[in-house]
């Protein structure tokens, strides 16, 4: 079953973005000469010929006198340099609908005030500044304006509670955190006492409100009106921390992954591939910054691009976003399966009311696209959907259906150029197998293993931060290791199958059962807890908690509201979606909760032999 | 079903999905899903409870008009029948 890619983009004279590189006659090649030149081995992708990280580099322009790269240059200060200065970087919508925009010129202005304004503040090159914020422009000035201090920038997702902020904060020596005044008062103010380290918060809102009145607070607006607007970007090495992402693994604390300035060549020249970016192109990333998804491909990339970037402060809405798409003339969406099948439940008819002829291209990203929502894209909004894959630790996308070759639903596609991929044999506690220290590659089409990577793309990341032991961890024998399973067609083209731990993916986003059993842990009716995800058809797996109870207490629905508004004012946006109460949950020999088991009982498979859970979808 | 019996209906279906919510002091034109930090999983969730607890699935096309508590109430009250015996 295969659907075929839109004439527009499936066309041999198709010049993109980077049609001056080698790279680009592999776009134009049909899809059956592609297909053709992919090998059922390690596979470089369909467009490798010709292909080197060195001349993607070229694409950029560095930092003028030859003092490095640095991500805010490539993405603003070239473009507001050159003949884009007047065109519009970033569109905002706010909840309400009004809109405001800023030039390549004003967000240049913007973001050399915020470094300005670091620079006073003291806050230096390698210091980390955090983001809780709504997506508005002070995002983006905060992020682009870190990047030129060569201070690190560190989003976090609004929606999450106190304690996986206070986590983040603390494990990513927040030094400043710039917020809107209602979150500060609401998650900040009673967690703050515990953070020495965060020096400075700034609340970021209209210019002479009473945000400076907040206690302890800066107000960014009054502070970057005061602020130079000239800054020169300091010397940047390429291997400058310029991004700290934090992700999550089945044991433990959140991991931060440290991503550097060199990340931005892959970030632009797999968004010329897998997103099929062109000059004057008005692009819509979806995902909140506070996700990789969000800074790599929400504020880096298409700035580098120098296109306009719509953004969208509001709710999933299906009128709304059918809205934005149409009237903002979006010409390529990047958005998340979950979204899209919440687009579904609406219906076909729906996107016929509004006019969609801008949109060109559409891409996918957060978990594997089921086959039915690459088909309605098609059908409904006459474009097929482009899943990609790839992961906070990359960086970029490393995987995807490109906009020349075939798209086959339910498949990530095929790797980009400059990556390479395998498959890695799997051992018994369902991870990469090593024997003697060397692991195995699956050679064999159709046959699972873990998805790996060979290190050497620019964005991977360069360690989780304070956290050596993990980072080694992550690499077997030569090899990335992502923890995804995945088999691998004849030609090439990469299936996801499962997670190979229990890391819990809803709605694209990450969440480690750890963290949220911690949290149950702590409310004195629970004696043990087991996290799972549990399929579910909207947001792929949603959070589902098991829970012992200590003695003297009884299940019931009063303890699970109790519980699930515990869980939900300390975790918010990762509190488990639904508790169910279990007296005799399943240890292991050392009183660890076998996750496992409870998501082969939740499945309904048979507990016997959990070693086949790796293989359900 | 008066604007009164609504408004409990709602909370009920509410304090299902999110009960850590304060709705006492909930301001009736105020952005529901925002106030309540209600993600759109939690929203779909509440969506059907309320359509279970007034006895009829609540379209799509409708969600537009449950976007504040005002909204919620005035659909609720306007789809008429009475509120299930339904207690959790």
């Amino acid at each position: 079953m295969t659907v075929s890619a839109g004439s527009d983009s499936a066309g041999p004279d198709r010049a993109g973005p980077e049609s001056a590189g080698p790279d680009s006659a592999g776009h134009g090649r049909s899809a059956v000469t592609q297909a053709a030149t992919a090998t059922a081995g390690t596979s470089a992708g369909p467009a490798a010929g010709g292909f080197t990280w060195r001349r993607a580099r070229a694409d950029l322009d560095g930092l003028p006198g030859g003092r490095g790269l640095n991500i805010a240059h490539e993405a603003v200060d070239r473009h507001a340099d050159g003949p884009l200065a007047g065109h519009v970087a970033l569109r905002c919508v706010a909840r309400d609908g009004r809109v405001s925009e800023l030039s390549y010129a004003d967000l240049k202005e913007q973001t050399s005030r915020f470094a300005s304004l670091l620079a006073s503040l003291g806050v230096g090159k390698g210091d980390r500044v955090f983001t809780l914020l709504g997506r508005s422009a002070d995002l983006y000035v905060t992020a682009l304006g870190t990047m030129k201090r060569t201070s690190v920038f560190a989003p976090l997702f609004p929606a999450f509670g106190p304690e996986p902020i206070r986590e983040r904060l603390r494990l990513g020596d927040a030094r400043v955190l710039v917020t809107s005044a209602e979150m500060y008062q609401r998650k900040i103010a009673p967690i703050r006492a515990s953070l020495p380290g965060l020096r400075q918060v700034l609340i970021a809102g209209p210019a002479g409100q009473d945000a400076a009145a907040v206690e302890g607070t800066i107000g960014l607006a009054d502070a970057l009106a005061a602020s130079d607007p000239r800054f020169e970007i300091p010397p940047t090495d390429p291997e400058d921390m310029a991004v700290l992402h934090f992700t999550s693994g089945t044991t433990g604390k959140p991991k931060g992954a440290v991503h550097v300035h060199e990340a931005v060549v892959a970030q632009h020249s797999t968004a010329a591939f897998a997103l099929d970016l062109r000059p004057g192109d008005v692009f819509w990333c979806t995902a909140d910054p506070g996700w990789v998804t969000g800074t790599s491909y929400g504020i880096i990339a298409p700035l580098t691009h120098g296109l306009t970037v719509l953004t969208d402060a509001g709710d999933f809405d299906a009128r709304r976003w059918y809205g934005l798409l149409a009237e903002h003339k979006v010409t390529v969406w990047y958005t998340a399966p979950t979204a899209i099948r919440m687009l579904m439940r609406h219906g076909d008819d729906l996107p016929a009311g509004y006019d969609l002829s801008s949109l060109r291209f559409i891409a996918s990203v957060g978990e594997a696209l089921n086959p039915e929502a690459v088909l309605w894209g098609e059908r409904a909004l006459g474009l097929p959907i482009h899943d990609n894959w790839w992961q906070t630790e990359t960086g970029a996308i490393m995987i995807a259906n490109t906009a020349g070759m075939e798209i086959r639903p339910g498949s990530m596609g095929r790797p980009l150029p400059g990556v390479t991929a395998g498959l890695l044999e799997r051992g018994e506690n369902g991870r990469v197998k090593l024997t003697g220290g060397r692991v195995t590659e699956v050679t064999a089409p159709g046959v699972e293993g873990e998805l790996a990577l060979r290190p050497g793309w620019p964005s991977m990341f360069r360690g989780y931060l304070h956290d050596e032991r993990r980072y080694a961890e992550a690499f077997a024998d030569g090899w990335y290791t992502s923890g995804d399973v995945a088999r691998r067609d004849a030609d090439g083209y990469y299936w996801f199958i499962a997670r190979a731990d229990d890391v819990i993916k809803s709605a694209g986003h990450l969440i480690g059962p750890f963290e949220v059993e911690s949290v149950l842990l702590e409310h004195p009716a629970v004696a043990q807890a087991g996290v799972i995800g549990k399929p579910d058809p909207v947001a792929g797996e949603i959070v589902k908690a098991f829970v012992e109870l200590n003695p003297g207490y009884q299940p019931g629905p009063d303890l699970r509201r109790d519980l699930v508004a515990y869980t939900r004012r300390r975790l918010g946006a990762v509190a488990p979606k639904e508790i169910d109460f279990d007296q005799d949950l399943p240890l292991t020999q050392s009183g660890k909760v076998m996750r496992r088991v409870l998501k082969a009982r939740e499945l309904g498979l048979d507990t016997g032999d959990v070693s086949t859970l790796g293989r359900v979808p | 079903m008066t604007p009164e019996q609504a408004r409990a209906v709602i909370e009920r279906a509410l304090g299902e999905v999110a009960p850590d919510a304060d709705l006492v002091g909930l301001d009736p034109d105020a952005d529901l899903r925002k106030t309540l930090e209600l993600d759109s999983l939690d929203f779909l969730n509440f969506v059907t409870g309320l359509g279970t607890a007034i006895g009829q699935r609540i379209e799509e096309d409708d969600y537009p008009r449950l976007a504040t508590m005002a909204g919620t109430i005035e659909f609720v009250a306007a789809a008429g029948g009475q509120p299930s015996a339904r207690s959790t």
